[in-house]
């Protein structure tokens, strides 16, 4: 099976293309939650061969550029105690806290490790048991279920110098967030694919439900992308807002229930605050007391300073999608990839990074 | 800098209780396969921080073409 080359094919796009001009007739405003959505729909084009009457707004979807100052302080705090290794996904690395990164923490002696899967934290933590090893753990319900399964191991294997500082969360009390604020007139969401690979389709049934307006899983090829947008304005010109899965080849209604239960098992939704959105309830996931012994939260008491925005930084604006990047005072004057500000022009995911990289 | 949300699809080629053998863009690595109990070798899974999240198979990429054709009277061939 080819993954990825028939999903690139530029004659299926082109066809995908003319049919969406084709059936295009009313100005429709479409939010793609997911960064790697915006990231995929910079690097492939997609923007410049959309008809002017579908356009499109970045969401909130990058688990970086979402993460609270505050949390940065505290994981930045924790790097500093003796004795302690912190270890995380490299995105995390550069974003600037109140005063400083997790970078600049580590030039000053913080023992920070950068990771691709909390595996390599649990080998981490086996092979240092004279230190307290802590994953950051950050990401949505696509991340959260293997970091889930790494604290079940630990406590499995005794691993008791291994813990996580979650800063999970879950995407459709966000999405909910967005819509109830109407800062956006939105006329449809493009759904995110790896999230909804977890959580199922089902997942974003309160939006045609409760809001009226189509919610399509996408993938993330051109030809998935394109796909979804030929759905939504489908089913905007009809007026029929529905859930659609234009990802079915990783996505199904129910998604992947070994995957949530094991999330369910260590996790519980509590409160969580989000930058640019603030605080929303049951949008964050907390270590379940049963798994106490790995909350990096209840072991390590650190002061977290009062936390502070830099001055003229708009990413709170751009997770909201009522500014574009390229909007910011900021953006690509001092703001940059080598030199970030805020968390967006930081994660990989962030929009305004995909903004400064494809134009 | 890797980017900690991307996904991608990995080949399995050898499956050794909750880890297998994946071939992911030229390179062997290892996963885990804990959420996708029914995995064989010669799947391809979608990868993400070391674990398979999803086994994808010919059947849902078909399904994806089948739509477009029925949408847009494509080709199916693509």
């Amino acid at each position: 099976m080819q993954t990825g080359k028939t999903f690139r094919d530029p004659v299926v796009v082109e066809k995908l293309k003319v049919r969406i001009w084709a059936a295009s007739k009313k100005p429709i405003k479409v939010m793609e939650f997911c960064g790697t959505h915006t990231h995929a729909i910079h690097r492939f084009g997609i923007r410049q061969i959309l008809p002017p009457t579908v356009e499109l707004f970045s969401g909130p979807g990058c688990p970086v550029c979402v993460t609270d100052n505050t949390d940065i302080d505290r994981a930045i705090a924790i790097s500093k105690l003796p004795g302690v290794i912190v270890a995380t996904f490299g995105d995390l690395l550069k974003v600037p806290g109140t005063s400083e990164s997790l970078l600049t923490a580590k030039a000053e002696g913080a023992a920070v490790v950068m990771v691709y899967s909390p595996l390599d934290v649990l080998s981490l933590a086996a092979g240092n048991p004279g230190c307290r090893v802590v994953f950051l753990g950050i990401g949505f319900e696509t991340t959260a279920p293997a970091v889930a399964a790494s604290i079940d191991e630990a406590r499995e294997k005794g691993l008791s110098n291994y813990s996580v500082l979650s800063m999970h969360k879950v995407t459709p009390p966000a999405m909910r967030a967005i819509l109830d604020a109407r800062e956006i007139a939105l006329d449809a969401i493009l759904c995110p694919g790896h999230v909804s690979t977890v959580t199922g389709a089902d997942a974003w049934r309160f939006v045609p439900e409760e809001y009226h307006i189509p919610a399509v899983v996408a993938g993330f090829e051109p030809v998935d992308i394109m796909l979804a947008i030929a759905q939504i304005v489908r089913q905007c010109e009809a007026g029929s807002p529905r859930v659609a899965n234009a990802y079915p080849r990783s996505v199904s209604n129910e998604g992947n229930r070994p995957a949530r239960e094991m999330m369910d098992q260590v996790f519980e939704t509590a409160p969580a605050s989000w930058r640019g959105l603030g605080a929303i309830p049951a949008s964050g996931l907390a270590i379940r007391p049963e798994y106490a012994a790995h909350d990096a939260l209840r072991l390590f008491d650190v002061e977290v300073p009062e936390c502070r925005t830099p001055d003229g930084c708009s990413c709170g604006e751009i997770i909201r999608g009522v500014m574009r990047p390229d909007e910011c005072p900021l953006f690509r004057t001092i703001c940059t990839p080598s030199h970030p500000i805020g968390p967006c022009m930081v994660s990989s995911e962030g929009s305004c990074s995909a903004y400064y990289l494809y134009g | 800098m890797y980017p900690m949300c991307l996904a991608v699809p990995a080949l399995i080629t050898k499956i050794d209780g909750a880890m297998a053998d994946a071939e992911l863009a030229g390179n062997m690595t290892r996963v885990n396969i804990l959420f996708t109990p029914g995995v064989k070798v010669g799947d391809y899974v979608v990868m993400h921080a070391g674990y398979a999240i999803s086994v994808m198979d010919s059947a849902e990429a078909e399904e994806t073409f089948r739509l477009l054709e029925e949408m847009a009277g494509l080709d199916a061939d693509g």
